[in-house]
């Protein structure tokens, strides 16, 4: 081996993770996120290219296919709505994840039987992290894009049945690193974490799927860097670990937004728990609602107003016309901002990406800490689509599935109106004592028709 | 070129503390694009799968070579959608007009 050409290879990758680290640096103010999106680029450029060109690879012509067909479907990847973000970017943690599982796995049959220790416990590690996140996230792109049903699906003894199979998995991998030579267990240790992935998702709801995307980032990191120890590759292994931290980081956030535990979305089948806390309250309770030129009044007469997108917003697509919204008040010197819930939506971010993309400045988008001690100075708290994140049950009930969520006090607020389609429960079916209070406006329908209907009357009242 | 187990075991940790000073620091505002970026520099996982698909392989070695090529493809498509998808997303980005200083 010529020395040079390897430490030029080396300097190369030094130079990508150096790149790899400012990007992510970047990233942490939007006036600077653009460069690192090319620092990152650059350092992905450098790495490949630099490998390309090491003295070991001989043959170029399965790569280069590979490397086109990648790009082919990697373009429309890049391209798709900005709704639809979520579940792309659950495919790509699991294409991410089908990568490293297949490195892996070819690592093993290229090493065996001579493997040792350590090498055959992190590519078993690789492996069955790669393949339960694989499929988990398949099935949660699949359950976001509604392929699948987005229904929590539970049964009795599931716990016992998912830890079982990860159990059996690692015991089969402890066989692996004590006997590298026995091939016939090593499909094991993908094929059982595949369906433990599947496992995992069944029985995670809609509402969930901000932590759960998030841990499956980590997963995928995590995979990544098992991956650069097992071929030796530091600059893998601190990608990997950049990526782990990140989804940890996400999720552990999330997870508080929630106020659950990691254990408690993975194990605990939130759908399950509510059908208890709504069957009691006998409703007698009166809610107020109101006509969108009523509302359009109000707003108005308004000083200072906080929309509260959720979900419901990206279902009806209304961010554009929340966006019209937002300019016909400013317009008439109405103080406007956005208070975004972290769960809001269904992925880390969301609400944000769907407002910016209908052009709402980004300093008007204020977090929840943030925004919540504005709220009581409020004159109308404007909920589109948004149901549990305003929940004051979360606070004042303790038997509630959701006491000690921390919420957008929207209840604070002197006015607060509802777009919502019914009655109806929310996603989780929780009670939702907001629509109850005498300060509770409802504004029923589609959200994007009602948004529009209070734009029009805001306008002039014709239609 | 075999790395030194312990010295993988340091350079992991401390990227892991590196990544997390880091990534506390990103606003909430730039969550998703932060996890499509991630995504794409985790995708450097490819130049494993290329020097796998790569390299002088003895006999019969069909296998990790047709292995190696979808997981390039796999690896290849995260990086050119998750770069794309993220300058997309963060070109939205935008602060609210300042007013002008007349």
């Amino acid at each position: 081996m010529t020395s040079t050409s390897d430490t030029l290879l080396q300097v190369t990758y030094l130079v990508a993770t150096v790149l790899f680290v400012l990007s992510l640096k970047w990233l942490s103010s939007p006036t600077t996120a653009r460069r690192g999106v090319f620092a990152g680029e650059l350092g992905m450029l450098l790495a490949v290219a630099g490998t390309l060109l090491h003295r070991g690879i001989v043959d170029y012509r399965w790569i280069a296919i590979a490397l086109v067909l990648g790009s082919i479907i990697g373009v429309p990847l890049g391209k798709v709505a900005m709704t639809k973000v979520p579940q792309r970017t659950a495919l790509s943690h699991a294409f991410g994840a089908l990568c490293v599982t297949l490195v892996g796995t070819s690592e093993f049959y290229l090493q065996t039987p001579n493997v040792p220790p350590f090498t055959m416990g992190v590519l078993s590690l690789e492996v069955i992290l790669g393949s339960l996140t694989f499929t988990g996230s398949l099935m949660a792109a699949g359950k976001l894009q509604e392929i699948l049903p987005q229904r929590p699906i539970t049964y009795k003894g599931q716990n016992i049945v998912n830890l079982g199979l990860l159990a059996v998995a690692i015991i089969v991998a402890a066989m692996l690193v004590a006997h590298p030579e026995r091939k016939e267990l090593f499909p094991l240790i993908v094929a059982i974490p595949l369906v433990f992935g599947v496992m995992m998702i069944i029985p995670i709801g809609g509402a969930d799927m901000p932590t759960v995307i998030s841990l499956l980032n980590s997963y995928a990191g995590l995979s990544a860097a098992a991956m650069g120890f097992v071929v030796d590759s530091n600059l893998l292994i601190i990608a990997g670990a950049l990526d782990g931290a990140s989804g940890f980081i996400l999720s552990v956030n999330m997870s508080k937004a929630m106020n659950r535990s990691f254990t408690n979305v993975l194990f605990g089948a939130f759908g399950q728990q509510q059908a208890a806390g709504v069957a009691g309250a006998q409703d007698t309770r009166t809610v107020r609602s109101a006509t969108p030129e009523e509302a359009a009044g109000i707003l108005e007469a308004a000083s200072k107003v906080v929309i509260v997108p959720g979900y419901g917003m990206a279902v009806a697509q209304a961010q554009h016309k929340v966006r019209e919204l937002y300019d016909a008040l400013t317009k008439r010197g109405v103080d406007v901002k956005f208070g975004i819930h972290p769960v809001a939506g269904r992925m880390p971010g969301h609400m944000n990406v769907l407002l910016a993309e209908a052009d709402i400045p980004y300093d008007k988008l204020l977090d929840m800490d943030e925004i919540n001690g504005e709220l009581p100075q409020t004159d109308v708290a404007l909920v589109i689509g948004a149901n549990d994140v305003t929940n004051p049950a979360a606070k004042t009930d303790s038997k509630s599935p959701i006491y000690g969520m921390p919420i957008l006090d929207v209840d604070k607020a002197r006015t607060a109106m509802v777009i919502k389609r019914s009655m109806a429960a929310g996603f989780a079916g929780i009670d939702n004592p907001l629509y109850y209070m005498d300060r509770t406006l409802m504004l029923f329908g589609d959200a994007k028709a009602v948004v529009g209907a209070l734009v029009r009357s805001l306008s002039g009242g014709h239609e | 070129m075999k790395l030194d187990l312990m010295t993988s075991l340091y350079v992991f940790v401390l990227a892991g503390f590196i990544g997390f000073e880091v990534i506390r620091r990103v606003s909430p505002l730039l969550h998703t694009p932060l996890m499509s970026l991630t995504n794409a520099l985790d995708a450097i996982a490819v130049v494993g799968a290329i020097i796998i698909v790569g390299r002088e392989h003895e006999q019969g070695a069909t296998l990790p070579k047709v292995l190696g090529t979808i997981a390039i493809i796999a690896a290849t498509s995260n990086i050119v959608g998750g770069f794309l998808i993220t300058d997309r997303m963060l070109r939205m980005f935008k602060a609210s007009r300042p007013t002008k200083k007349t």
